[in-house]
């Protein structure tokens, strides 16, 4: 049961936003243009971080739904969305992504630990400001969404089936405020 | 030094709001509609919770903008926000709001910390689903604020007539969506 009455049988982020949409707009707002505008990682990428911070954080809502948008982007290659969950240090992921996870997982922990040897690690494999930034943005903003979502104890759905639907639809429209039900 | 190239002359956020204005425009809106409001919860007291979450993330620069601009609504005592930090449970705030900040600390922890118990404590003292919500997302907002100013190692001055100036100004003349970064 969540904390505050919430629309019934709508999951996690989506019962949130409809229940304050002004804070609601932003939020997914922000989503959209760090998850799918211009970036030199791409939204495969950049949803495979959202998700490893996501289960980091234990958030089953967040993980799931974003390891399904990682698994429909990654199309041919969605089997390396558990191979990182796992151990992405032996996952067939690029170097530059390995250093930049390593550098999502700090910030996940306590922002402040993210040293300088970290970023020139990345660096060394060819992420640039944007890579950097995108990186530890999308770290905090699921540090954020995970809170959110487990804080007022939203419904989480326990069916791999209702995160594949999510995770094409986020792959597919992305971030669009979703309407209450008339 | 930062981690990524930002204007040197801009402190903690701003920085990185001016080196990424698409992804600002959503964080300070996000702000402006959970922060400036007075709905359910006061300015001010919205303000508290987002200035005791920054520092239990010990980010400086949050805690010392938001401490001021939490001071700038309690003019009656320029002690409170210290005694809010220090000991929230014997400061001068009302039982509800202690009951809120004690929900905001445990969301810090992370989203499962927060209990039932908890959110019933809260509401026997007349806290309002609303005022729960808005908590739970305050607090979560700033372990995202916190985590990206922190994570991208962005300097924070230490003059405390600085963050009263910039407290003023966002109070009195353009919010968190009307003011530049620079």
């Amino acid at each position: 049961m969540s904390h505050i009455p919430l629309e019934e049988g709508v999951p996690g982020i989506r019962s949130l936003v409809m229940y304050r949409p002004d804070t609601g707009k932003p939020l997914y707002e922000l989503a959209q243009v760090l998850l799918r505008d211009e970036s030199p990682l791409s939204p495969a990428e950049r949803e495979l971080i959202a998700t490893y911070v996501s289960h980091k954080n234990t958030c089953k809502f967040c993980a799931s739904s974003h390891a399904a948008a990682a698994r429909y982007l990654f199309d041919q290659e969605s089997g390396v969305v558990d191979l990182v969950l796992d151990d992405y240090q032996s996952a067939p992921i690029s170097d530059k992504l390995k250093a930049l996870l390593t550098i999502a997982g700090r910030v996940q922990e306590d922002a402040r630990t993210v040293s300088d040897e970290d970023v020139a690690l990345a660096r060394s494999f060819g992420a640039n400001d944007r890579d950097i930034h995108d990186t530890v943005l999308i770290a905090a903003t699921f540090c954020m969404f995970n809170r959110y979502v487990d804080g007022l104890a939203t419904l989480t759905p326990t069916e791999d089936a209702a995160y594949a639907q999510m995770g094409e639809r986020m792959g597919t429209i992305g971030y669009v405020l979703p309407q209450k039900p008339a | 030094m930062a981690h990524i190239k930002v204007d040197e002359q801009l402190p903690g956020i701003r920085g990185l709001m001016d080196f990424r204005p698409l992804t600002a425009k959503p964080l300070n809106a996000l702000a402006d509609a959970l922060l400036r409001t007075d709905e359910g919860l006061s300015k001010g007291e919205r303000e508290l919770i987002a200035t005791f979450v920054s520092s239990l993330n010990d980010c400086f620069f949050c805690q010392n903008i938001h401490g001021a601009v939490a001071g700038y609504y309690h003019p009656e005592d320029e002690d409170l926000v210290d005694k809010v930090k220090r000991d929230y449970k014997n400061a001068p705030v009302t039982e509800k709001m202690k009951a809120l900040l004690s929900i905001a600390a445990n969301v810090q922890k992370g989203g499962k910390f927060v209990y039932e118990q908890q959110v019933e404590d809260a509401r026997a003292l007349g806290a309002t689903d609303i005022e729960i919500h808005d908590t739970v997302l305050i607090a979560a907002a700033f372990c995202m604020f916190n985590r990206y100013v922190d994570g991208l190692g962005t300097f924070a001055p230490d003059n405390p007539g600085m963050y009263r100036e910039r407290a003023r100004k966002i109070v009195e003349e353009t919010g968190y969506g009307g003011s530049s970064p620079k």
